[in-house]
Parts: structure tokens; C-alpha cells; sequence
């Protein structure tokens, strides 16, 4: 805490020299940063900019707690209203960021205003993805983003309705754990051979395959929607095969694609995600981009990529507060995710590269097990852990100490974690 | 309210005000105190919200769940009164609670 505290008041002398900070998105990314500027010591002005009407939020609760009406405004909150006049952290709600003039160090509002910074950061975040299909317009066919969204999909979830969930990811299976938990019906549509084709393992997705079924929710994979009808609303899905299914909801969640385009547009270098490096800097020194907006080294993995989780935006936003701020760099994080569904609790640690074989510790049919994924020399580069909590932690250890570990004393729940990982 | 004192690892001090009900680590997020990360806001699935409880509140904290003892075994820095300050909810008993702060949370 005392390290950085000379450089961090050089930091916030040449700011006051300037016009201070402005972040351009209020989500879980953008309101963590300016958490961690004042935290880190920032003095000069900071302004968050955002389009929804309520300061920052936690979006993980809107498919689990906030659906099934266990979580409050301030419980969703991210900090209460009163932190931002406490921080002195101007919030400008309603409000678009329609363009970046980087020449003049200044970006222009929704509202026709524009406000000058001396140091930007983009935190824009993403959207869900639209299906260009016929009745992807009728009412009743919602998306899960924003807190109005999970206001709109919680008023169609009744006991006895029928929600059908388009897209086996994350947000669908949440969503259809809180629907049954709700006495609605759900069924999911998956176009992939698999349920989370994209983002687990295979094991992983039968595991959740069979958990949903159990909880009575219908899956289909290897089904392609075409479209959907109804009167005034929605009322069924039409598939490929002619099928119509009825429904008196659909929930779409087939990804998310960032919200880059005035990052473009100010000659920013985007690729599929605003380009930083690894302190969350974009080639401009006075622009910034955090959390789902970017494309961003995956040093562990030697590559680069676009990471959607709240623990990317929290790491991306202590780096840019901490760059801005003049300290030193924070060490690189472990990307991880969790997931609840259910009485479930997925924790997923690491990404899934260069993966030569899997190993499972514990067995699925207890509903308590982990999934290491192991490189051909075998290092830790991934585990997916079901209600294991110690395997995740192991795994997290596992992966950033790039120990070559043995799979069979990996899998030998005997094996102490703790050692094998020391 | 209770009033929860948190000293960060470099032994400064803030004593703050939490409203009954909320978490111990809500308390520290929501007053601006340092040191506690708190990813997962909540869902003790990150173990970043890492605290020492003082030896003279150590029961009335109460006992860890077994999935907070499992995260919290792994955590750097661990004692035996190590605990997620997510999972210990505030209450009028609590009036006083005093609990410090690890070196860090990553």
C-alpha cells in the first residue's frame, strides 16, 4: 500500500493540470475503476458516463438472484449512491458517449455536451447478439443484459409459463435454473452438438445436460431456430426441421459483441474488442479500454483475446488505475469465472489452450467434481470445478506455478491438493 | 449501527458504520475501505475478501461453512482466524468487531 504512494502524487499533479478523468461506460468495469482511482490515491475529477439511469450494478445476479427476486436495488448495487458523492465521482446517467476527438482530448455526449479529459477510459462493454430471423422483433422476445432486461424476463416468468431459452451459454442455463425455480417451464435450444460448446469442456456439458433435464428442463441441441411467430407477441419457435414450439417467452443469449464502434471510429485499433496491452492501455497513452469492450493480452496463454467475466473487468480496471496513477503494475491475474445454477456452484479457473488431455477428479454422478485440462507436457492449464471449491483454488495455484503434474495422482482424490500443489 | 473497524496491512484504521444484515465485506465496499477486492461480490467464489478476525471475536463471527474453509485453505497468507469477510454477516452482537487485512487479496 506504501510503495506507490510517492509516484501516485506525481500522478495526480499532473492531472490537476488537466481535466481529470472521464470513463466512458458506468458497468461493473467502468464503476470499478473509478473505485480504484480514488483507492489509488487520484485527486483530480473523474466523470462516469453511462447509458442506463442507475449508477453501476453487479450484472452476475440478473440471471440467478435478481430473477428470482432474492436481491434488492442495493443489494444489485455495486456502491451505494451516497460512495459517489462521498469519492467525489461525478455520474452522468442516461448518457451516451457518441464520440471521441482525441485531437482535442474530448468526448461528445448523447445529450449534445461534451466533456474534456485528460485521460479516457473506455468502458463500454458489450451487447447481446440479435438473431436476424423473422418475429425476432415480437414482444415477449427478450435478451438478458441490463437490469431492464431481467426487469422484462422477470415479469414473464410465472409458475406455468413457458419460457423457451434460445442459446445453451451461460446466461440461458442460469436463466432456466431461476425459471424452474419460479414454477415455469423452460426449454433450451442449442444449435452446437452440446450444451456450452464454446465456453466448457465436454464432461462439463453433460454434466449440466443431465442437471437440467433432472430439474425438468427440456434440451435440445443440435437444433437450428428460424424464426418466431405469434399474434401481438410471441408464441412459438420455428425450427429448421418444421417443428413449432410454443411458448409464451423466448430469452435469445447467443454472445455478446463489443460496443467498439466509437473506439473505430476515433481511429482506434479494434479487433473484435478495442486493442490495450497488458496495463489496459490502448496506442493512444491517454486512452484506456476495460472489461468486455477489449481485446487484451492473455499472457499465460501467449495469445490474445476478448474475455467477458467480471474479474476481467475488475483486473482491467485496477491496471488502468493503476498505470494512470503511477503505480506499479499489477501482476498479471488467472482469467476465472463461476456460475450458479441450481445448488451448482461452477468455478472455472484458467482458459482452455493447448489442452493435450483432461483429467477428472471426483465423480460427475456425485455432483461434486473437477476437470483439469493439461498441455502435452503437463501443466495445469484450465479446471473446470463443480461444488469442488478446493479444486479451483488448487487449480488457480496449479496454473500460475506452470508445474508439470502428474495425471494420475491429479485424478487420485487421495492425492493431497494442497501438497501436489505446494 | 454497528461499527466495524478494518485495518489494512499497513496498520491504518478505518472504522465505519454497517447497517445490520449486510456483510462484513459489504461494509468495507460500500465505505470506499481498502484492501478488500471482493470479486464476486457475494458469491464466496473468489476468496479476495480475505480478513484476520481479532482473537476476542472469533466466536461471535461464528463457524466457516465447509465451502468457505475449502477457498479459504488456499488463500495466501491463511491463519486459523482467517475468514471471507463475505460470509460473516453483521449484527448488533458485532457492535465493535475489529478484523485486519492481508497483505493482499491476488
Amino acid at each position: 500500500m506504501t510503495e506507490g504512494a510517492g509516484a501516485a502524487r506525481q500522478g495526480t499533479e499532473s492531472a490537476r493540470e488537466g481535466h481529470g478523468i472521464v470513463i466512458a461506460g458506468a458497468g461493473h468495469a467502468g464503476g470499478a475503476a473509478a473505485a480504484a482511482l480514488r483507492q489509488f490515491g487520484y485527486k483530480g475529477s473523474i466523470t462516469l458516463v453511462g447509458d442506463e439511469p442507475i449508477p453501476p450494478y453487479q450484472r452476475p445476479p440478473l440471471s440467478k438472484a435478481w430473477l428470482k427476486g432474492e436481491a434488492t436495488a442495493e443489494s444489485l448495487a455495486l456502491r451505494p449512491e451516497r460512495f459517489y458523492t462521498q469519492q467525489n465521482i461525478q455520474t452522468r446517467l442516461a448518457t451516451t458517449v457518441a464520440a471521441i476527438d482525441r485531437a482535442t482530448h474530448q468526448v461528445h455526449l448523447s445529450d449534445g455536451t461534451a466533456i474534456a479529459y485528460e485521460k479516457l477510459i473506455l468502458a463500454l462493454g458489450a451487447r447481446p447478439r440479435r438473431l436476424a430471423l423473422p418475429g425476432f422483433n415480437l414482444p415477449g422476445v427478450l435478451e438478458l443484459r441490463t437490469a431492464a432486461d431481467a426487469d422484462r424476463l422477470k415479469a414473464a416468468i410465472h409458475p406455468g409459463t413457458k419460457i423457451a431459452i434460445i442459446g445453451g451459454g451461460y446466461i440461458g442455463l442460469e436463466a432456466a435454473a431461476s425459471a424452474r425455480a419460479l414454477g415455469a417451464e423452460a426449454f433450451v435450444l442449442e444449435r452446437e452438438p452440446r450444451l456450452l460448446a464454446r465456453v466448457a469442456s465436454e464432461p462439463l456439458s453433460a454434466f449440466f445436460h443431465a442437471a437440467h433435464t433432472a430439474h425438468g428442463v427440456a434440451i435440445h441441441v443440435n437444433t437450428q431456430v428460424v424464426g418466431l411467430k405469434g399474434e401481438g407477441k410471441v408464441e412459438a419457435v420455428l425450427l429448421a426441421d418444421g417443428t413449432e414450439l410454443p411458448c409464451d417467452a423466448a430469452l435469445v443469449g447467443v454472445g455478446a459483441i463489443p460496443n467498439e464502434e466509437i473506439a473505430a471510429a476515433a481511429g482506434l485499433e479494434c479487433r473484435h474488442g478495442v486493442v490495450v496491452d497488458a496495463q489496459a492501455r490502448t496506442a493512444d497513452p491517454d486512452i484506456f479500454a476495460i472489461g468486455d469492450l477489449t481485446q487484451r493480452p492473455l499472457s499465460l496463454y501467449n495469445r490474445t483475446g476478448r474475455l467477458e467475466s467480471v474479474p476481467n473487468a475488475l483486473e482491467q480496471a485496477r491496471q488502468a488505475a493503476a498505470c494512470i496513477t503511477g503505480r506499479p503494475a499489477p501482476s498479471p491475474e488467472i482469467p476465472w469465472f463461476w456460475s450458479d445454477q441450481y445448488d451448482i456452484k461452477l468455478q472455472i479457473a484458467g482458459l482452455p489452450f493447448d489442452v493435450a488431455r483432461l483429467v477428472i477428479r471426483g465423480d460427475p454422478a456425485t455432483g461434486a467434481f473437477a476437470v483439469f485440462h493439461l498441455d502435452a507436457e503437463g501443466h495445469v492449464q484450465c479446471v473446470e470445478s463443480v461444488n469442488t471449491p478446493a479444486e479451483f483454488m488448487a487449480g488457480r495455484l496449479l496454473i500460475q506455478k506452470r508445474k508439470v503434474i502428474d495425471a494420475a495422482a491429479l485424478a487420485d482424490q487421495t492425492t493431497n491438493l494442497k501438497e501436489l500443489a505446494a | 449501527m454497528p461499527k466495524i473497524t478494518f485495518i489494512e496491512y499497513n496498520g491504518t484504521a478505518h472504522t465505519v458504520e454497517v447497517e445490520e444484515g449486510l456483510s462484513v465485506m459489504e461494509g468495507a465496499v460500500n465505505n470506499g475501505v481498502p484492501g478488500i477486492d471482493a470479486d464476486c461480490g457475494g458469491a464466496c467464489a473468489c476468496a479476495t475478501c480475505h480478513v484476520y478476525v481479532d482473537a476476542a471475536w472469533e466466536a461471535k463471527t461464528g463457524e466457516k461453512n465447509e465451502s468457505e474453509a475449502a477457498m479459504i485453505s488456499f488463500a495466501n497468507g491463511v491463519e486459523p482466524n482467517s475468514r471471507l469477510s463475505c460470509q460473516i454477516k453483521v449484527t448488533a452482537d458485532l457492535d465493535g468487531l475489529v478484523v485486519r487485512m492481508p497483505a493482499g487479496q491476488h
